[in-house]
């Protein structure tokens, strides 16, 4: 483009964001004390930063609707290289094996609390991978995630505390649990769709964290329940920091387990009718799937994992209380399932690992992590809305399809 | 049965209801033409209270009182809040319109993180007072525990707000365009009708609608903060699919019903559990109508 | 496109962890540095201060940062305690329970002898199990749930503040006995702090002859309005509130209640005294009566603790400072009495050594509760909290 006219437009840019930002930024009004602070150096700054900003925004548009060959010439040469690389199974395997080898070294290359934050990670890896499998798989929009979370939680809390139930059998009967709860919420929300569907299972959430906050005789109310027991390893006697180290571990054999046990879902029978369910339901109902049980076993088999994961985080946190389920636990791991690509493994794993370890790192911001968060969320899904991975859906015909070839590399 | 009591839960839930309503007319729009649930939206409800404390702080100052701080301040809210809502739709939603819906949706809840946190950081975390704008009449005095001035405006502004929203989308030809968008997007743009132009439009004409719910109920409770705009946001969401999403009237009456059902259900029953009823009731009627009270019912293309 | 699913992810993964681990350790060795170039001949003692220092509650977390730090520069300057330096290991919990947790093995892992923290309740039961564990002594200058103490369950916890049922008890007489109430509606804010105590003080009401709960309810914090309970108090016949929780909502309600013209006392807890609900709720605070801290502000080492503060810092100090400031004397005073840093010696120091602080003469009973440390009425009179004798 003319580079007059890019000026131009990066001016208006700026002056109309100085303008939108005119009152909230410079203007800041004491109504206790009654004293107006005017920041008016912030207006400048504003400008000039806007300014920038525009330039770097509308290279980056053109070259994602353009497609990375028509502005810049270095990425489609590198492009097929790269895709001869990943494509290249020698390498897949050494990449893996890297992969496992870190995760195995994690508590001793890090600090304490680092492998603690790494659990969580893999507690959240855990719960998304089962919200990818109604939302990515099934496509049904569930908002009220948490709820599943809490059932586990709560699930081994109250068990162990009225019934001395250990943790590994706390372990499937949580799981279990979770999945009669995700049943119990698929039945009357069978005939919703969509955005519907999100409100309510939204509604479902908070019902399950109001219902903890006020039947004390159930669940402690609002100070919840402490000195949760952590698992038992084989009979070893374990002081807290070995403990944490083996909950770690325990969780990359649960993170194992799941991935396994998600992708042999992801291409069965039924997990083939989820995704028919997910493209088009009138149409899967036409070619003869059950929807209903299609439905209903999404529900439940995706709220096993947070379940699960539930169990895991009491154990390992040793005190609950309905503040650890609020929206904001769903909205992050719904997240997790979208920024991670819908669909896509891999992407999911990812995707925790950088949402959840992502705030704690950008501590050195501290008060900005929020906001800088909230627009990372905007430009990653402006600049790629398929999600880091791009979820591949394994293809059985021989020829190409029309989609594949529109869809790009 | 005590009557004043049953008068002063169902005004109660009106002033509710009608704040809801003004947040949902919102969503429904957006909802109804780009099929996005518009995660931000109480984002700019609570970004036009903030403006028009900004505006109120800055005239009192200045030495002016009375009425004219009044109109003023709604009318910045208003400006502002549709300014929000036009660059949001530009930056965070326009470049995503092929993109899966769900991604658009993490964009919105991005926006809605990013502005809560942005007046935060600018602002304060702190809640602020907000001036009450408008003066509780003597006259009124007597029925002071069944309705206040503030909530007598609140819900003639509602009133006007429908009546001139309605004649917009009815007479006018944005309103038509509106409608054939919201129809078939396709079919609109064949016809001629500049479909960027039209979901602009709707962005702006939701912001203000939102913005001034904003300023009334800030001016009702008397303060505010920046979270405010989570929950309300919320509420007027469950508001919209209650009435049906994508209609109009249909928001309002959802805001409304939602707003009685809470007030009543606190005053016979319990608070403990208000949002519980109110989810429950919502799940109720999608039992029996799964488009919400007035919400079309969908007719599958195969 | 006939690419077998996940081709080029687990390469990207490896990419990934690899950038990943090079910024992770490189942060990791910014932390490590400053410790070991300030080591000196002894090791130093290292006092931990954990509490919510961002976010919402940060106004309550931060003065008790200040405080400890005025404490230790002083006995930094004289020498330290018995030679050796004091070293503050400062850490965030925004006071969330889980975040709580990864703080309290964070102090540990860098070698907390003691802590200074938490501030909220629910933070602090999260993280109380882990110094429980790594026998480490933690004291609250505000953690005020009454089962940190009471449960037993954790003989390494201490605390500067009265509990909540002490706060209930006065609230109770108060309302019963002064202002002869009868009929008392009891609200809370379904939190941690506001239901606990909304729950006691329904229940000394219950116990008591004199008067009857006669509605007891949990709001919704940051609703669109609370006409609906506010109407329903009025309903109620209720001759006075008792509310549970903080000032925000504290401050929506009185106003709501006073514009529809209802003038019955309000009674409420040390989370509404605070200037800012007077500030907030403006003409409508006045009367509202709230329990807080006895007032120790002519206590002659609160003076001084004040003044430094202003020193330092330039402006007055926050909530709970004189509060974190005698938690900090009191640590430092036991490592001095019982001439040791290990758990049995701090704890045995704490129960039967007095100390001189800001607070007054105290010392800590078998349960972790400050001896000496209690609360007073008070009552927004002429845009101010006064006490009410």
């Amino acid at each position: 483009m003319d580079p007059k006219e890019e000026i131009k437009k990066s001016f208006i840019a700026a002056i109309w964001f100085m303008f939108l930002t005119f009152p909230i930024m410079v203007v800041r009004v004491d109504t206790i004390e009654h004293t107006v602070t005017w920041r008016w150096e912030r207006l400048i700054w504003v400008g000039a930063a806007f300014f920038l900003l525009s330039f770097i925004w509308r290279r980056l548009l053109d070259r994602k609707l353009t497609g990375p060959s028509a502005t810049d010439t270095a990425p489609a040469h590198a492009a097929p290289r790269w895709k001869h690389l990943t494509a290249d199974s020698r390498l897949k395997r050494p990449a893996l094996a890297a992969a496992a080898l870190f995760f195995l070294a994690v508590p001793l290359l890090f600090s304490w609390n680092k492998t603690i934050l790494v659990t969580n990670a893999l507690i959240y890896v855990v719960i998304a991978l089962g919200l990818n499998i109604v939302v990515g798989l099934a496509g049904q929009l569930v908002l009220g995630y948490v709820a599943f979370f809490a059932v586990g939680a709560y699930g081994y809390a109250l068990l162990n505390l009225h019934y001395a139930v250990g943790f590994w059998s706390a372990l499937p009967i949580g799981a279990a649990l979770a999945a009669l709860f995700g049943l119990l919420l698929g039945f009357p929300v069978l005939r919703l769709r969509g955005d519907y569907l999100a409100i309510v299972t939204l509604g479902f959430g908070e019902i399950i964290r109001i219902v903890l906050e006020n039947w004390n005789e159930l669940s402690f109310g609002p100070s919840g329940i402490d000195n949760i027991p952590p698992p038992d390893f084989f009979g070893l006697i374990l002081n807290l920091r070995q403990t944490h180290i083996a909950i770690y571990y325990l969780m990359v054999v649960l993170t194992l387990l799941t991935i396994l046990v998600v992708s042999r879902l992801q291409h069965s029978r039924i997990g083939r009718s989820w995704e028919a369910l997910r493209e088009d339901e009138t149409a899967a109902q036409a070619m003869g799937i059950d929807t209903t049980r299609a439905k209903l076993s999404a529900f439940a088999l995706g709220a096993c994992w947070a379940g699960m994961g539930g169990v895991v985080f009491a154990a390992k946190q040793k005190f609950i209380n309905p503040g650890n389920f609020t929206i904001w636990e769903s909205i992050l791991v719904l997240c997790i399932v979208v920024l991670g690509g819908m669909g896509s493994i891999t992407g999911v794993v990812l995707a925790a690992l950088v949402l959840v370890i992502l705030p704690e790192a950008l501590r050195v911001f501290a008060d900005y992590r929020w906001l800088v968060f909230g627009a990372m969320l905007v430009l990653v899904m402006v600049f790629r809305p398929e999600g880091l991975v791009r979820a591949r859906r394994r293809v059985y015909a021989f020829e190409p399809t029309e989609s594949d070839k529109t869809e790009g590399p | 049965m005590n009557w004043d009591y049953l008068l002063s839960l169902f005004m109660g839930g009106l002033t509710r209801g009608s704040i809801y309503a003004l947040i949902a007319l919102g969503y429904t729009m957006v909802y109804g033409i780009i099929s996005l649930i518009n995660f931000a939206h109480g984002e700019i409800y609570m970004i036009g209270a903030f403006t028009a404390l900004i505006v109120i702080g800055v005239l009192t100052l200045a030495g002016w009182n009375g009425m004219a701080i009044l109109l003023i301040a709604a009318a910045a809210a208003v400006v502002y809040a549709a300014a929000y809502g036009w660059t949001m739709e530009r930056i965070a939603y326009r470049p995503l319109r092929r993109a899966p819906r769900l991604s658009a949706l993490i964009s919105a809840i991005g926006m809605s993180l990013f502005l809560q946190n942005y007046v935060r950081m600018a602002q304060t975390a702190n809640f602020l007072p907000f001036p009450n704008l408008i003066p509780d009449f003597a006259c009124l005095k007597p029925v002071a525990h069944i309705v206040r001035a503030s909530e007598i405006v609140i819900y003639a502004v509602t009133a006007l707000v429908m009546l001139l929203l309605t004649l917009l989308v009815k007479f006018t030809r944005m309103g038509k365009a509106m409608r054939a968008t919201a129809q078939d997007r396709e079919m609109a743009m064949l016809s001629g009708v500049d479909v960027d132009q039209v979901i602009s439009l709707t962005f702006i004409i939701g912001s203000a609608i939102a913005a001034i719910g904003g300023v009334l109920i800030a001016s009702h409770v008397g303060q505010i903060n920046f979270y405010i705009g989570f929950l309300a946001g919320i509420k007027a969401f469950v508001a919209a699919v209650l009435g049906g999403i994508g209609s109009m009237p249909g928001a309002v009456l959802g805001g409304l019903v939602l707003g009685w059902t809470e007030s009543f259900f606190t005053g016979y029953v319990s608070s403990d559990y208000e949002d519980v009823f109110a989810f429950l009731f919502l799940v109720g009627i999608l039992i029996f109508r799964p488009s919400g009270l007035l919400g079309r019912k969908q007719t599958e293309k195969v | 496109m006939n690419v077998r699913i996940s081709g080029r992810a687990p390469l990207m993964a490896a990419i990934f962890l690899i950038a990943f681990v090079s910024l992770w350790t490189a942060c990791s060795q910014k932390e490590g540095a400053p410790v070991a170039s300030e080591q000196k001949n002894l090791p130093p003692i290292k006092i931990a201060v954990v509490g919510s220092h961002s976010g919402d509650l940060a106004s309550y977390g931060i003065p008790s940062v200040r405080a400890a730090q005025l404490v230790v520069d002083q006995r930094n300057a004289a020498c330290g305690i018995a030679g050796r330096r004091i070293e503050l290991l400062v850490e965030d919990d925004v006071c969330k329970p889980e975040l709580a947790a990864n703080a309290a093995t964070k102090v540990i892992g860098d070698g907390a002898q003691v802590v200074v923290g938490h501030i909220c309740s629910g933070a602090t039961k999260a993280a109380l199990g882990i110094y429980k564990e790594a026998r480490l002594v933690a004291m609250s200058p505000s953690a005020t749930n009454p089962a940190l103490t009471q449960s037993g369950e954790y003989p390494n916890f201490f605390r500067t503040i009265a509990s909540d049922d002490a706060q209930a008890r006065l609230e109770v007489d108060f309302v019963l006995g002064r202002l002869k109430a009868q009929k008392i509606a009891v609200l809370h804010d379904k939190g941690d702090y506001g239901k606990g105590l909304a729950e006691f003080a329904k229940g000394f009401i219950e116990a008591d002859p004199r008067g009857a709960v006669v509605l007891f309810e949990g709001i919704t914090p940051g609703a669109v309005d609370y006409s609906a309970v506010v109407n329903k108090i009025n309903q109620s016949g209720a001759q006075a509130v008792i509310y549970g929780g903080y000032h925000p909502e504290a401050s929506k309600i009185v106003s709501q209640m006073r514009k529809k013209a209802m003038t019955i006392p309000f009674v409420s807890d040390d989370g509404v005294k605070d200037d800012t609900f007077i500030k907030v709720a403006g003409e409508f605070a006045e009367g509202v009566y709230a329990t807080g801290p006895v007032d120790t502000t002519r206590n002659p080492i609160a003076i001084e603790a004040v003044a430094a503060h202003k020193a330092k810092y330039g402006e007055d100090p926050g909530a709970f400072f004189l509060n974190a400031y005698a938690a900090t004397l009191a640590l430092v005073n036991a490592f001095e009495k019982a001439c040791a840093t290990d758990y049995d010696a701090i704890v045995k120091a704490l129960r039967s050594e007095w100390v001189a602080t800001p607070l007054g003469i105290i010392r800590f009973d078998e349960r972790g509760d400050a001896i000496g440390v209690g609360f007073a009425m008070y009552q927004v009179q002429g845009g101010k909290y006064a006490e009410i004798k």
